[in-house]
C-alpha cells in the first residue's frame, strides 16, 4: 500500500544561520555575587536596611563636626534643652548637646558592633576551619569545648567578663567576642565538612589541584553566603549587648558616649517629662538593628532563592 | 531511649562542672579581695573575714570548697548584706522571677503562633506585613528600651497601669509585654515559615480534596506539624527570657533574681554573682535538656538522628 509522495521543490528552503539562535546565550553569564546583589536589590525592605546603615556610618564619620558643639563640653545654663534651632536633638542632663552625642556615639556603637564581628569572623574561622580539616578525635573534642562554652548564656559571659575587666571599648569587644565567635566556628565547621564531600572538590582533589585554588575557587566563595549573613546578623546582636551592658552600668565611661549609655543615662529623665532624652538614643539603637536585621533576612534569602518560594 | 537520656543528663552534668570552673576562674581573676576597699578594718578584723570565707587558702583549695559547696546547693553568704545568704535571695526571688518567666512565655508563645499562622494564612497580604512589621519591630528593640517606652506612655502619661514594683496582677503586665516582645517576634517569624512549608506539604492538599473541615486540617495537620520547630527553639527562649529579665526585673522593681543579679554587679557582691549566674545556668541546663528529650517524644522522626550522636 505504499503510497507515492510528492514532495515539491517549495516546500523546502535552504537552512541559514538562523537556527543558531536557539543556541544563543540570551542573557550575559552572570557570577554568583551579581546574581545575589539582583535578587537583594529586588528586596525593598533590604535596600531599605543598607541604605539606613549607609546614612548611619556616614553621620557617624562627619555628624560630630555638624553642629559645632563637642561631645563632652557641658553647658549647665543650658540644660534640658528640647529639640530646637540651636541644639537640633536638645540637649542632656549636663547641658550637652545630644545631637553631637549621638552620632560620637553612632562611632563607637557601630566601631563595638563592626569589631565583634569580624573578630567573631577570624577566630571561627580558625577554630572552625581547624576542627573540620583536622577531624577525627580533634574535631569531638573541639566541638564540645565549643558546645559548653556555648551554654553559657551569651549575655551573662559578657557581663561575667566585664565585671573583670577594666571598662573601656576594648575590654567591651573583648567580652563580647569571648563566646562569641562560637556560632560561627560551628557554622563554618559544618559549611566545610559539606563542602568536603561534594563532588566538585572531589574532582579537583583527583586533577591535582593546589589547595591555595581549591580554598579560592571553592571554599571561599561557597561559605561566603551563610558566612556573610551571620555577620551581619552579629552586628545588631553586639550593639544590643553593649547597650545593654552600658545600661548596667559596665558600659563605656564617661564623657564618652555610646548609644546605650545615653540611653541608660537619659533614664532618669523620662519622669520629669524629658522623653526626648531617651527617645533619641532609643530610636538610634532600634533604628540601627532594624537595619541589619532586614539586611541579614534579605541576604539570606538572595544568597539561598529556595528558601524565597 | 534511655540511654540517650542518661547520656544527655551525665553531658549536662559536664556542663554544668564547666560553668562552675569558668564562673569560678573568672570571678577569683578579679584583682584584690573584696574587702580589700573596707578602709579602716583592723588587722586582725580583716585576717578573720579572709579566713572565714577561705580566702586565706591556696586557689586550688578553695576551687575544691567551692565546688563541693555547689554540688550541695549551697551559694554561700551575700557579701553585703550581715545576714542573708545568697541561698536566701535565690528562694525569696525564684518564685517571683519563674512567675514572671512563665507569664512572659506564655504570652510569647501563644500570641507569636497565632501572629504566624495568621502571616502564613494571608501571605504577602497586609495581615502579613502588619504580623511581620509587628516581628521586626520586637527583635529590634532591645527589652529596655520598650519597658521605659512603656512606662512613660502606659504609666507615665496615661495612668493606665503602675510604674513599678510587684504587688497585684496589675503590675505584672507591664514586666510581662517588655520580657515577651522578643521571643514573640522570633516565635512568629519561625512559625510564619514553617507554617508555609507545612501549607505545602502532600498531606495537606490531600486532606483539602477529601473536604475535610478547614478549621480541623488547620488544627491537626497544619499547627501540630508547623509547632515543631517552635519546640527546638524553647531552649533559646529560655536563655533569651533569662537574660531578659534581669534588665526588666530591674526597671520594674520586680524583686526576683534578676533584680539581685543586677544589684550584686552595682555592688560587686562576687557570691552573688556567681551564684546567680550558676543558678541560671543550671535552671537553663534543664530547660534545654527537658526540651530535647520532650522533641523525641514529640517527633518519633528525630530519634535516628539524636541516637546515632
Amino acid at each position: 500500500m505504499a503510497k507515492e509522495l510528492h514532495l515539491s521543490e517549495d516546500l523546502f528552503t535552504p537552512v541559514t544561520d538562523n537556527y543558531k539562535d536557539s543556541e544563543k546565550i540570551a542573557k550575559p553569564s552572570v557570577s554568583y555575587w551579581r546574581e545575589t546583589w539582583r535578587r537583594l536589590k529586588e528586596n525593598k525592605l533590604a535596600m531599605f536596611g543598607l541604605v539606613v546603615i549607609i546614612i548611619l556610618v556616614v553621620m557617624a564619620i562627619i555628624g560630630p563636626y555638624l553642629s559645632g558643639y563637642t561631645y563632652y563640653e557641658q553647658d549647665f545654663s543650658k540644660k534640658n534643652l528640647r529639640p530646637n534651632g540651636e541644639h537640633w536633638f536638645g540637649t542632656d542632663t549636663s547641658g550637652r548637646d545630644i545631637f553631637t552625642r549621638a552620632w560620637y556615639g553612632a562611632r563607637i556603637s557601630l566601631f563595638i558592633g563592626l569589631m565583634a564581628a569580624v573578630i567573631d569572623f577570624v577566630l571561627g574561622i580558625i577554630y572552625g576551619g581547624v576542627s573540620a580539616i583536622k577531624g577525627g578525635r580533634v574535631d569531638n573534642i573541639m566541638m564540645r569545648i565549643a558546645e559548653v562554652l556555648f551554654s553559657i548564656p551569651y549575655l551573662l559571659m559578657v557581663i561575667l567578663m566585664m565585671i573583670v575587666l577594666e571598662r573601656g571599648i576594648w575590654p567591651i569587644i573583648v567580652a563580647m567576642t569571648i563566646t562569641g565567635w562560637i556560632p560561627m566556628a560551628r557554622l563554618i565547621r559544618g559549611q566545610v565538612l559539606q563542602l568536603k564531600e561534594l563532588d566538585y572538590v572531589h574532582a579537583a582533589n583527583a586533577m591535582g589541584a593546589p589547595t591555595s585554588w581549591k580554598l579560592r575557587k571553592h571554599m571561599v566563595p561557597n561559605t561566603m553566603g551563610p558566612i556573610l549573613v551571620n555577620l551581619t546578623l552579629t552586628v545588631p546582636t553586639a550593639i544590643f549587648a553593649e547597650a545593654t551592658l552600658s545600661f548596667l552600668g559596665l558600659g563605656i565611661p564617661a564623657p564618652q558616649a555610646s548609644w546605650g549609655t545615653m540611653a541608660s543615662d537619659a533614664v532618669g529623665s523620662i519622669l520629669v517629662g524629658n522623653f526626648y532624652q531617651l527617645a533619641i538614643p532609643a530610636l538610634l539603637i532600634s533604628l540601627t538593628m532594624l537595619a541589619f536585621n532586614v539586611l541579614g533576612d534579605g541576604l539570606r534569602d538572595a544568597l539561598d532563592p529556595k528558601l524565597r518560594k | 531511649m534511655l540511654s540517650f537520656i542518661v547520656k544527655r543528663i551525665l553531658w549536662s552534668l559536664v556542663t554544668i562542672w564547666a560553668i562552675v570552673t569558668i564562673t569560678f576562674i573568672i570571678m577569683h581573676s578579679v584583682p584584690g579581695d573584696p574587702f580589700a576597699r573596707e578602709g579602716t578594718m583592723p588587722e586582725a578584723v580583716y585576717q578573720n573575714l579572709r579566713s572565714f570565707y577561705n580566702l586565706d587558702e591556696p586557689k586550688i583549695v578553695q576551687y575544691g570548697l567551692y565546688l563541693k559547696q555547689i554540688a550541695q546547693f549551697d551559694f554561700g553568704p551575700s557579701l553585703k548584706s550581715q545576714t542573708l545568704t545568697v541561698n536566701d535571695y535565690l528562694e525569696k526571688g525564684f518564685p517571683v522571677s519563674m512567675q514572671l518567666g512563665l507569664q512572659a512565655l506564655l504570652v510569647a508563645v501563644v500570641f507569636g503562633i497565632i501572629l504566624g499562622v495568621i502571616a502564613a494564612f494571608n501571605r504577602n497580604k497586609w495581615p502579613d506585613y502588619l504580623a511581620m512589621v509587628l516581628a521586626i519591630i520586637g527583635i529590634s528593640v532591645p527589652s529596655f528600651i520598650l519597658a521605659y517606652v512603656l512606662i512613660n506612655y502606659l504609666a507615665v502619661e496615661w495612668r493606665l497601669l503602675p510604674v513599678a514594683t510587684w504587688q497585684s496582677m496589675k503590675h505584672t503586665i507591664l514586666p510581662t509585654i517588655s520580657l515577651a516582645m522578643l521571643p514573640m517576634a522570633y516565635i512568629a517569624r519561625l512559625m510564619r515559615s514553617s507554617m508555609l512549608e507545612v501549607l505545602n506539604q502532600d498531606y495537606m492538599v490531600t486532606a483539602k480534596s477529601k473536604g475535610l473541615n478547614r478549621g480541623f486540617i488547620l488544627l491537626k495537620y497544619g499547627l501540630r506539624n508547623a509547632i515543631l520547630p517552635v519546640v527546638t527553639v524553647l531552649g533559646i527562649i529560655a536563655a533569651n527570657l533569662v537574660t531578659g529579665s534581669f534588665i526588666v526585673e530591674s526597671i520594674f522593681g520586680v524583686p526576683g533574681i534578676g533584680e539581685m543579679f543586677v544589684k550584686g554587679i552595682f555592688n560587686r557582691d562576687y557570691p552573688v554573682i556567681l551564684g546567680s549566674t550558676i543558678f541560671y545556668s543550671i535552671i537553663l541546663i534543664f530547660l534545654i535538656l527537658i526540651v530535647d528529650i520532650a522533641y523525641t517524644w514529640i517527633d518519633p522522626r528525630i530519634k535516628l538522628t539524636g541516637e546515632s550522636k
